[in-house]
């Protein structure tokens, strides 16, 4: 492997780890859609808003930093679905906006619309985030309607863009799609199991607890059976492969191939979804450690996934226009030049890791005894 | 076909702008006050006084404020390069897709991981964790706009990067070059003191209000006179910052310099025209001053430009028709080549996709720069190659009337700035300045001048740019997406409706915050708040939190301040 290929496939884990963080870290939103069923006072859902709202801006700078890592990694994904799929990603992107001020502004007086506007908008966050994601992710697999012709740049007469969407639904068709609806509706029920054994863990009233767990039963469950379906349908469809000349052809049982044909993403898979299902027998009982084996489960998982989306000469972002258009590592990637910078830059991940975490402590439960520091007087 | 695209882009571009003019309504305050915040937390720090503690926490409510809708606006805006902008996206991606990765690992990761702590670790963290987690949010603000500004700089004046025929597109070749451009050096300096004046003046502002009605006094002089000190200094290195700018501007964007001077007709000595009145009917082509009145300084623009008062400064017409004595090419030949350089690389596109590899080898000789061949025509030709995307040279003249006065505007209230700080920090220091009432009242006045300054300067930089996306390489109809105009007229209505309820929203929280001011914040310790009688009882994760009277402020505000009651009291 030379090193150009060798940093492709760097980028593409990078990218797919920011992605398995960011869904893992989609759990606010999910604790978002229960706040009105498991908060039944003012006070109960402050109270879980507050346990969400020191962690929501890690999900939304985890969403910018995948959006800036693909554009300097694979700018010609960051051209083609952006620019093609736009109603879908301007519709998530919405969502966000809505979230960023709703935890700030909620219970602000003067705040204009009243708090139950901020409220609707964490539920409209909580539900359509993860779902768009999903259907959004889910074209990594089931492909879009998109053509990719660099020479419209420099051609006579005609359109000069280069990428060029052949519907006019703009992204709205993949919501047509029952297979990214699928993954689009497990990573809201995954959420939605998250936030529940993140409740479970970082709260200490036991009301709430005891809700928590007895809502994360059924959205255990109910994301179990949609994500299994998933799955299911992914590892038995046909796949697209990158053949050497650059050609891409359809190969039968290509994402389960990929999984056998490169073992750690395989283990990863196994790993992860058996991380998940732990999480979900020590979350049944109460365990208030499930969130660990959840969120782990669920970053192995989702990696191995966008390993098989990628790696394995698969093409990630398949056309269903003109299957020479589909997106591959190798024909959408960054120059080598600009990914060895990138990769020097990336150096920095384990550092903000380090200090995420330190701070993530920092701010969890209060432990009893003498303030560590008070200010002098 | 085309129509469509020409009508998109007008749109596009009204979004962009949009967002942008909506996003720097937030960012300068983000980033000036979060480094005031951290000066005033270093000062409790330092003196354990519970007063900063209160005063810190007054300024980072207002902050806190502004940050969540700064932070909403940033999204949208990093996103429409690839959803209105997939064009410019691939033909620059490799370059600029790298300091947007950037600024989100470094600096808003940075930012948004520890102003977490700003906010909710006041009673979780020790005081030395908590001033480093200021400190650090402040860095993080800036140095995330460094990055930005790097990538917008680079728009302005392209540096470290060549052109790849076999990839359409433009590679980056030296990070150094892009990272620390002078456009890029200038520009950060310019905006971040910019940005430090305008939170200063905010600060003033706010502590002026108070001081006019006579409330918290304590609070409003020793911010006035933090506030005062710092926005002076910032409102003179932000002048000399502007200075250099525009000399970096007379070599690298002429044409800019020219419209925001009116100045059709080139001459050495150029006069710099510190107020004028523009004849609506001025045209590169028409005799005699563009002016219905002007106040020139004879000279300054000439010695601004190149630091030479005798130096020759190039006017609109002489950009547009070209004037050899001064090595100036006509447009009209800058697109022919252009369209030259175009016709070049299909001509090689065309010959590798027809699997003809000799006229291929042949043509691709034209773009080695290896080759005596290649040099001659990377340097004739290929330097123009966004030229030949325009239809005629007139299109390469930006909007001159709004340039021209949108300019003086920044640099008439940034000189009104120095004045009004000189004299508020002047009789703070006397301490008369509770007796000069006119002044105050003006001190508040400059606060939304100020925005409109710093507006005003966006305006400036951006569409002093047009026609191009980026300088010389892509114009913006060749830069932009795919997309029906409705499609993105629909996004603009949504987007300009969901931000303005937004604004609305922030300064009807800020007001009422600045209303309640810091008095409302208790400064007592934590412990002493815990088993005080609360008038809400939040579960566990709420009293947890429940001591820090800033996450009171984000989310309990209702009960923690006394909702329903008289807020000014």
């Amino acid at each position: 492997m030379d090193t150009f290929t060798l940093l492709q496939h760097y980028w593409w884990l990078l990218i797919s780890l920011l992605g398995a963080f960011l869904v893992f870290l989609l759990f606010v939103q999910g604790g978002q859609g229960l706040l009105l069923l498991l908060g039944r006072t003012d006070d109960e859902r402050a109270a879980l808003a507050e346990a969400l709202g020191s962690k929501w801006e890690l999900t939304f700078t985890t969403l910018v930093t995948f959006g800036g890592a693909f554009f300097a990694s694979f700018p010609l994904f960051y051209s083609t679905s952006f620019g093609g799929a736009f109603y879908v990603w301007t519709a998530l992107l919405l969502v966000f906006v809505v979230q960023a001020v709703a935890y700030e502004y909620r219970r602000k007086p003067g705040n204009l619309f009243g708090e139950r506007t901020y409220d609707l908008f964490l539920l409209v966050n909580g539900i359509a985030g993860p779902l768009l994601l999903g259907v959004l992710v889910g074209t990594f697999f089931t492909g879009a309607h998109f053509t990719v012709r660099p020479l419209n740049l420099v051609g006579e007469g005609g359109s000069r863009i280069i990428s060029q969407w052949t519907t006019p639904w703009h992204g709205l068709e993949a919501l047509a799609d029952p297979r990214n609806l699928l993954l689009g509706a497990s990573l809201t029920a995954l959420a939605g199991m998250l936030a529940c054994q993140y409740f479970m863990n970082c709260l200490d009233d036991a009301h709430l607890r005891a809700r928590a767990q007895r809502a994360m039963r059924p959205l255990a469950l109910l994301f179990l059976a949609l994500f299994a379906s998933f799955l299911a349908g992914l590892l038995t469809a046909d796949g697209p492969h990158a053949a050497p000349d650059g050609s891409i052809v359809r190969v039968p049982y290509k994402y389960l191939r990929n999984l056998l044909q490169m073992p750690v993403a395989g283990g990863l898979l196994a790993l992860g979804v058996l991380a998940v299902a732990w999480s979900i027998l020590r979350g049944w009982r109460g365990d208030r450690r499930a969130f660990r084996f959840g969120g782990c489960g669920t970053v192995l998982t989702v990696a191995a996934l966008l390993l098989c989306a990628g790696w394995n000469d698969t093409a990630y972002y398949p056309s269903l226009a003109e299957p020479g258009s589909s997106l591959t590592i190798r024909n959408s990637s960054s120059s080598e030049f600009t990914l060895k910078v990138m990769s020097v830059v990336s150096l920095l991940i384990p550092v903000i890791l380090l200090y995420v975490r330190r701070v993530w402590r920092a701010l969890g439960p209060k432990r009893p005894g003498p303030r560590r520091d008070s200010p002098a007087r | 076909m085309i129509t469509d695209y020409l009508h998109t882009v007008d749109w596009s571009r009204a979004q962009f702008a949009m967002t942008a003019a909506y996003h720097w309504l937030f960012v300068p305050l983000t980033l000036g006050l979060s480094l005031l915040i951290a000066c005033m937390e270093t000062v409790y720090y330092r003196t354990g006084d519970p007063f900063w503690r209160r005063t810190t926490r007054f300024w980072m409510r207002l902050f806190g404020v502004n940050f969540a809708i700064g932070v909403a606006t940033g999204l949208i805006l990093e996103f429409e390069f690839g959803t209105n902008w997939s064009n410019y996206s691939y033909f620059v991606g490799d370059i600029f897709g790298a300091p947007l990765a950037i600024e989100g690992l470094m600096a808003f990761f940075l930012e948004t991981t520890f102003v977490a702590v700003m906010f909710f670790g006041w009673d979780k963290v020790s005081r030395g964790f908590h001033l480093t987690a200021t400190w650090l949010t402040a860095l993080g603000a800036n140095l995330s706009a460094w990055w930005i500004l790097v990538a917008n700089a680079w728009m302005q004046a392209p540096a470290g990067c060549a052109f790849n025929p076999e990839t359409l597109r433009n590679e980056m070749t030296s990070f150094a070059d892009v990272a620390f451009s002078p456009v890029a050096v200038d520009k950060f300096l310019h905006t971040t003191l910019s940005s430090f004046l305008l939170a200063s003046l905010f600060v003033v502002g706010v502590s002026a209000w108070y001081l006019l009605r006579g409330r918290e006094r304590q609070t409003a002089l020793r911010s006035i006179r933090l506030a005062s000190l710092s926005g002076l200094a910032s409102a003179l290195l932000t002048l000399g910052t502007g200075d250099r700018s525009g000399a970096v501007v007379a070599r690298t964007q002429p044409m800019k310099l020219a419209a925001i001077e009116a100045l059709y007709h080139g001459r050495e000595g150029a006069p710099l025209t510190v107020v004028g009145l523009l004849r609506p009917a001025a045209r590169r082509d028409t005799a005699g001053s563009p002016f219905r009145f002007g106040i020139e300084i004879p000279k300054l623009l000439s010695f601004m430009s190149f630091r030479d008062a005798d130096a020759y400064v190039p006017g609109i017409a002489d950009l547009i028709d070209g004037d050899p004595a001064h090595g100036l090419m006509p447009a009209a030949e800058k697109i022919a080549r252009g369209r030259t350089a175009i016709a070049e690389l299909a001509r090689y596109r065309a010959a590798e996709e027809a699997g003809d590899r000799t006229a291929a080898a042949a043509a691709k000789q034209k773009f080695d720069p290896a080759t005596p061949e290649g040099r001659a025509f990377l340097d004739d030709c290929f330097a123009y190659f966004g030229y030949g995307y325009l239809g005629s040279p007139q299109e390469l003249i930006p909007d001159v009337p709004l340039l021209f006065y949108a300019f003086r505007v920044m640099v008439g209230a940034g000189l009104l700035f120095i004045l009004l700080l000189a004299a508020v920090w002047w009789y703070g220091r006397r301490g008369t300045l509770e007796r000069q009432r006119t002044l105050l009242r003006c001190a508040i006045l400059a606060v939304p001048l100020a925005y409109i300054a710093s507006e005003a300067g966006w305006v400036v930089a951006e569409v002093g740019r047009q026609p191009w996306a980026i300088q010389d390489l892509m114009p913006v109809d060749v830069a932009v997406s795919a997309i029906g105009s409705r499609a993105v007229a629909t996004t603009f209505f949504i987007l300009l409706a969901l931000f303005t309820a937004l604004l609305a929203a922030e300064l009807s929280i800020l007001f009422r915050q600045i209303r309640l001011g810091p008095r409302n914040i208790p400064d007592v310790d934590v412990t002493d708040i815990d088993s005080a009688p609360r008038g809400d009882s939040g579960g566990p994760c709420d009293r947890r939190l429940g001591g820090s009277e800033d996450s009171g402020d984000t989310l309990r505000d209702g009960s923690a301040n006394g909702r329903g009651g008289d807020p000014a009291r």
